[in-house]
């Protein structure tokens, strides 16, 4: 027991601190606020060495065009997006979107239709399943680019050869997730389906999609890198318009202050794509996003 | 009509048997209890009653005839996990009972039939307690909540038969014997020949009619699985004085043969 007259000097005396506790690296969280910052400070590195290294190569010389100067940048990119073109009458930036965005949606979707027949075929049908998985997985391993000489070759120089080259990219990785997806589906949920009365069809309309549906946006937000890649690629290499093609164009005159903003703007085009299929997952699936919503 | 005959069946995987010479004669309404020590093939058992597995060898009949080799609606199923579709909220999972049944290429029912399927649906919401739950997705749902469900949606499909497979077995004491009372509920209401799996000697005793002993009898120590399990013990309950003390300690005792861990844990309990 504390002798009494103690006590008021533990009142006086400030309380005591929680000891700060040492955590481990893996337990040790991040505030929001922190995050935020830690989130940032890539950017704003890199951001910082750029300028800095900018500076001071238009400090030594002013007509230098490899690393030019956010003004520039803007100038460029401003005069491509508001200038009409002197030859075609365009706005070069928008046409060059436009005719990318067509091209690479076209593409990606075909082939998530395509992910979506023949994933849900090969992963729910055995008869399916053996006479096209091999097929499937053999088609996988052929480098896509190795195929765009073909493509033009066989499909001319035209759109249909671009569309193709990204769907075929794409396709197969995205066609055998999703079988993979449905094969993992418990069999107790199968059981009961059919205990319910439910046939082929009816399972696939009322069990499979719903539950493969989240994992096929997923597919598709990570086919669209590579989709990025191959429509980048056919645009360099045939093509009138296209940001891919812009860039490979513009290349020759060491435009740096239009390839820099073209990067920036193809980045922010891929991250809302990415963000608007993370909403439309969470819009279509709901169930399968319960804990995050929480 | 919903009587089950089975006769000499046999179940290998490869070189392993994992059952032999299994007869049972169920007569409708009955309520089969099936124990055993873990790995004695009374879970495969129940999946060729379902027709998610195939029989060996042998005989099985479900109402007049052969057992049809793939699950249908004759035969209702609540698994221990995975028994509700999680991207259903609980109204839905009960409502695909009848989308499923007669919703067509469609899988779903519409206008008039799906009012009368909602209506049905909510009453059956109300008698498992599942009432304020019911816009719920699985995930948001206990685990007693799920089997609840999990009942609910397989008793609104009809069955004739319906079979368990340890759909207690993840629940807490408390949850278990107020499942205990609904299932006794709806068996007595609806009547149907029951199968269940379950590994708590006192719950086979308290709800069956019948408890059924699965154990091996032949041994070969050179080669485990050599030789499968079978009905070792068959004992019908009274229904009036059901719970003899000196059963339930024997069939313990028989269940806790095969693996002395177990034996011990029982007969200290």
């Amino acid at each position: 027991m504390n002798a009494v007259p103690e006590a008021g000097a533990a009142v006086a005396r400030p309380p005591p601190r929680r000891p700060r506790v040492r955590l481990r690296l893996i337990n040790a969280t991040v505030s929001r606020g922190g995050g935020l910052l830690l989130g940032a400070l890539p950017f704003a590195a890199v951001a910082m060495a750029y300028l800095f290294a900018s500076a001071h190569r238009l400090a030594v010389n002013p007509s230098d065009k490899l690393l030019p100067s956010p003004a520039q940048m803007w100038s460029a990119f401003f005069d491509l997006a508001t200038v009409p073109d002197k030859r075609s009458g365009d706005l070069i930036l928008w046409a060059d979107t436009f005719a990318s965005l067509i091209r690479l949606f076209a593409g990606v979707g075909v082939a998530t239709l395509a992910a979506l027949c023949l994933g849900v075929a090969i992963g729910f049908i055995p008869r399916v399943r053996a006479f096209l998985l091999p097929f499937v997985t053999v088609v996988c391993v052929i480098p896509p680019l190795a195929l765009l000489p073909i493509l033009f070759i066989a499909l001319g120089l035209g759109e249909t050869a671009k569309i193709t080259l990204i769907a075929v990219g794409v396709a197969p990785v995205m066609v055998r997730d999703i079988a993979n997806r449905v094969m993992e589906l418990p069999p107790e949920l199968i059981a009961k389906a059919q205990t319910l009365g439910g046939d082929s069809w009816t399972m696939v309309l009322r069990l499979v999609l719903p539950q493969v549906m989240p994992r096929l946006i997923t597919c598709v937000r990570l086919a669209l890198g590579p989709a990025w890649l191959f429509l980048i690629a056919a645009e360099a290499i045939a093509s009138t318009e296209g940001l891919g093609y812009r860039i490979f164009l513009v290349r020759r005159y060491l435009s740096m202050d239009v390839i820099l903003p073209y990067v920036a703007w193809i980045t922010l085009l891929a991250v809302s794509t990415d963000w608007l299929l993370v909403r439309l997952s969470h819009v279509i699936s709901p169930w399968a996003h319960q804990v995050q919503n929480k | 009509m919903s009587r089950i005959v089975v006769h000499g069946l046999e179940k290998s995987y490869g070189d392993a048997r994992v059952l032999e010479r299994v007869n049972v004669h169920a007569e409708s309404g009955e309520f089969l209890s099936l124990v055993g020590a873990s790995g004695c093939g009374k879970s495969t058992f129940l999946r060729i009653l379902l027709g998610q597995e195939q029989q060996s060898g042998g005989l099985v009949v479900v109402g007049d005839r052969p057992i049809v080799p793939e699950p249908t609606p004759q035969r209702g199923i609540v698994f221990q996990r995975y028994s509700v579709f999680p991207h259903l909220t609980a109204l839905q999972n009960l409502l695909l009972v009848e989308d499923f049944r007669s919703g067509g290429p469609f899988g779903r029912v519409f206008g008039a039939r799906r009012k009368g399927a909602r209506q049905e649906a909510e009453t059956m919401l109300e008698r498992v307690g599942l009432a304020h739950a019911r816009d719920l997705y699985p995930a948001s749902l206990s685990g007693g909540m799920q089997q609840r469900l999990a009942i609910a949606q397989t008793l609104l499909g009809r069955p004739q038969i319906l079979l368990l497979d340890e759909p207690f077995g993840a629940l807490d004491p408390g949850i278990r014997v107020e499942m205990h009372e609904l299932l006794t509920e709806l068996w007595t209401k609806h009547g149907m020949t029951v199968v269940m799996v379950t590994h708590d000697i006192g719950e086979a005793f308290k709800l069956g009619t019948r408890v059924l002993v699965f154990d091996k009898v032949r041994h070969d120590p050179q080669f485990p699985s050599a030789y499968g399990a079978t009905i070792t013990y068959d004992l019908k309950l009274d229904r009036k004085d059901r719970t003899s003390q000196r059963d339930v300690a024997k069939v313990a005792a028989m269940v806790g043969t095969t693996r002395p861990d177990s034996a011990i844990a029982t007969t200290a309990s």
